[in-house]
């Protein structure tokens, strides 16, 4: 592990990878921070630029710099405006915001700044302890359990959809593995579902597809509803005056962060739960926990009630880079469009990752460090001045943001048909969206959709048939799991539901 | 017939044309060679036909409609009230977006770009065009030159009569 973490260390400290690390933690940090744009379609936008790089190091490094970045910038929107710049940092605006309408912005920005910061750094050693573990885990598996471990994936992240939303998360993930068949496949190079143009013999671009999920329905509701683009700060609450915090608040914010850290970093493991749940659930669970007086400030400017939260979604961050680098298999939305980006650089994540190109796996640990601390310095003393950019006018922006979106997706394929893919593609997502259809399972469907087809067909073509089920009893264990994660949170839901109907008719 | 069964609708039919491919289509072409394959190309969509009528039937059917007076979520978009969203503004930038596809060859990068952000700006009410004409310029060109020079990625800069 040393030498690795040596590798990794002459790769990020190169002086074009520290640029990587600062750009990508500026540029996700201020795009982060408009309210609407989530980290997914930042990173979306960035694919092309780091495509363009070439090297994958620095490409990873400039794209996990984003993703931080934008978890770190959305919390600064999240205290000064009470708009959450990205879901993760929803939680933080429950005290953050208060405690800026009390005059205590400055400090509330060096606590959210210290606990990211400790949560980043925290997750960064834990994905170091567990990730080389893990890979050598990974290892023994065959096609066929890498097949069963796919699926339990795309499960999981269904699973997690919420309450009532399982169906239609599997329903997108369907649609995604659908929509990914199309093209040339490499099981042969016949090509299916193209209806004979050209323009689909390689399938559609992930980069468009990925445009069209996320940052093209953000932008479209940014016009529709601009009340969600609400700039400027009002009052008292965006001046940023006092940025110290005393000896005894540190003391007692320090073992929340401790805890949150830890918590957040298995969250953020799990496919499909992520840095919003673990932000959620890193505060529900800090308040229980909290005794009498403190207990009662949580919601009304806690500082343990913005330390927990933000401790948690930084730490959840790093820990979606486990599945990740480890399996290949993306537990999120985010991670699932990494994945694109490192396959588009000829990079395959996975068990092999750590022994073919270790400078990468190592390299991209080891800039997490550096990143968290690039977006502490670059949070304390310059947050006055960056968030400036919160009073940019919406009708400068979203024109701004839109040509970006067309940008991502023009660059990737060098061919205008792809923009009206992308707008087709973004009409449907945006109906979607209003029918509260989850469209991350479509992407991680989508993505995941050729390598599960090879596995699958290999594991077939190993046993003649579909035997490999029955014959690697780990295949059918995690299978079975599967299943049971789809069933289970349906059946709950359904005896949750017939329960009320009987208290209804009971009235 | 609320929204997402529509869209549930709407996916079966999908479905139905995607599984007609797989099951009637795509095996006639395939070369006797893979026919003896235990695994064909078509064999992993037929699968994906299965699991989606079954999966779209299920949303169908036990959706849902949302509880009347249920709390909007903060900033969510509430369909009931779509008269009162800007749906003119998003669809006047969803065609612009589609003349900016049209003509980004054509016109080339530098003035279909200007064009994009200057009317993208003007649908959404700006109309200080002493500031919004720079700020497109400016933008546009430095794009430019970031995509050509430092990515080296070609983009025809003016229109094909220029060059």
């Amino acid at each position: 592990m040393l030498e690795g973490i040596l590798i990794g260390l002459s790769a990020a400290i190169s002086p074009f990878n520290l640029v990587m690390v600062v750009l990508g933690c500026v540029i996700g940090t201020l795009i982060g921070m408009l309210p609407g744009l989530g980290p997914m379609s930042i990173i979306a936008i960035m694919i092309p630029v780091a495509i363009g790089i070439g090297d994958p190091t620095a490409a990873l490094i400039l794209l996990s710099g984003v993703y931080y970045g934008a978890i770190f910038g959305g919390s600064t929107s999240s205290i000064l405006l009470n708009a959450p710049g990205v879901a993760g940092t929803v939680a933080t605006s429950f005290d953050g915001y208060p405690m800026a309408r009390k005059g205590q912005a400055g400090k509330a920005l060096t606590i959210a700044a210290i606990a990211s910061f400790a949560g980043g750094t925290i997750g960064a050693i834990l994905l170091m302890i567990f990730a080389p573990a893990l890979s050598t885990v990974a290892l023994l598996f065959h096609s066929a359990e890498y097949f069963a471990l796919m699926v339990v994936g795309l499960s999981a992240i269904a699973a997690f959809a919420g309450t009532g939303q399982v169906a239609k998360a599997l329903m997108m993930t369907i649609l995604g593995l659908m929509l990914g068949t199309v093209g040339e496949g490499a099981l042969s190079n016949m090509p299916r579902f193209t209806f004979g143009l050209q323009d689909l013999q390689s399938g559609f671009s992930f980069i468009t597809l990925a445009m069209a999920m996320f940052a093209l329905p953000e932008a479209l509701f940014l016009v529709m509803n601009p009340a969600r683009a609400a700039t400027g700060a009002d009052g008292d609450s965006g001046k940023i005056t006092n940025m110290r915090i005393t000896r005894e608040e540190a003391r007692s914010i320090a073992p929340v962060i401790g805890r949150q850290s830890l918590q957040g970093f298995f969250i953020g493991v799990l496919p499909g739960a992520g840095a919003t749940i673990a932000s959620f659930l890193g505060y529900a669970v800090e308040r229980n926990i909290a005794k009498g007086a403190e207990q009662e400030e949580f919601g009304k400017g806690s500082i343990k009630g913005l330390a927990a939260p933000e401790t948690a979604n930084n730490a959840a961050c790093t820990g979606s880079f486990v599945p990740l680098l480890t399996l290949g298999i993306p537990g999120s939305g985010t991670t699932a469009i990494l994945l694109g980006a490192l396959l588009a650089l000829n990079v395959t994540p996975g068990p092999r990752l750590m022994t073919d190109t270790p400078e990468v796996f190592w390299a991209v640990i080891i800039s997490m460090y550096l990143g968290n601390l690039v977006l502490l310095i670059l949070n304390l003393p310059l947050i006055p001045y960056i968030a400036k950019i919160l009073t940019i006018p919406r009708t400068f922006l979203i024109p701004f943001i839109l040509f970006f979106t067309l940008m991502g997706s023009y660059l990737g394929q060098n061919n205008s048909t792809e923009l009206l893919i992308l707008v087709g593609f973004g009409v449907v997502a945006t109906i979607l969206r209003f029918a509260d259809y989850p469209l991350a399972p479509l992407l991680i469907g989508f993505i995941l959709g050729t390598m599960l087809e090879n596995n699958f067909a290999r594991a077939m073509q190993l046993y003649r048939g579909f035997d490999f089920i029955l014959e690697r009893p780990m295949t059918l264990g995690l299978l079975v799991l599967a299943l049971i994660l789809v069933v289970l949170p349906s059946y709950r839901g359904y005896r949750a539901r017939k329960r009320a109907e009987g208290v209804a008719d009971g009235d | 017939m609320a929204l997402d069964r529509w869209i549930a609708l709407a996916f079966i039919a999908l479905c139905c044309v995607y599984g007609y491919a797989a099951f009637f289509t795509m095996d006639d072409q395939l070369p006797p060679i893979l026919q003896r394959n235990p695994v064909w190309p078509s064999t992993f969509p037929k699968i994906l036909t299965v699991m989606g009528l079954v999966i779209g039937l299920i949303v169908l059917f036990t959706s849902k409609p949302p509880v009347d007076g249920a709390p909007a979520k903060d900033g969510a978009i509430d369909l009931s009230r779509l008269g009162d969203y800007h749906i003119g503004q998003a669809l006047g930038l969803l065609v612009l977006m589609i003349v900016y596809a049209l003509t980004l060859r054509p016109l080339g990068f530098n003035g279909s770009t200007v064009a994009f952000l200057v009317l993208g700006a003007v649908i959404l009410g700006e109309r200080r065009f002493h500031i919004l004409i720079p700020v497109a310029v400016v933008a546009a060109g430095s794009i430019w030159y970031l995509v050509q020079e430092v990515l080296g990625i070609f983009l025809r800069p003016w229109p094909g009569m220029f060059m």
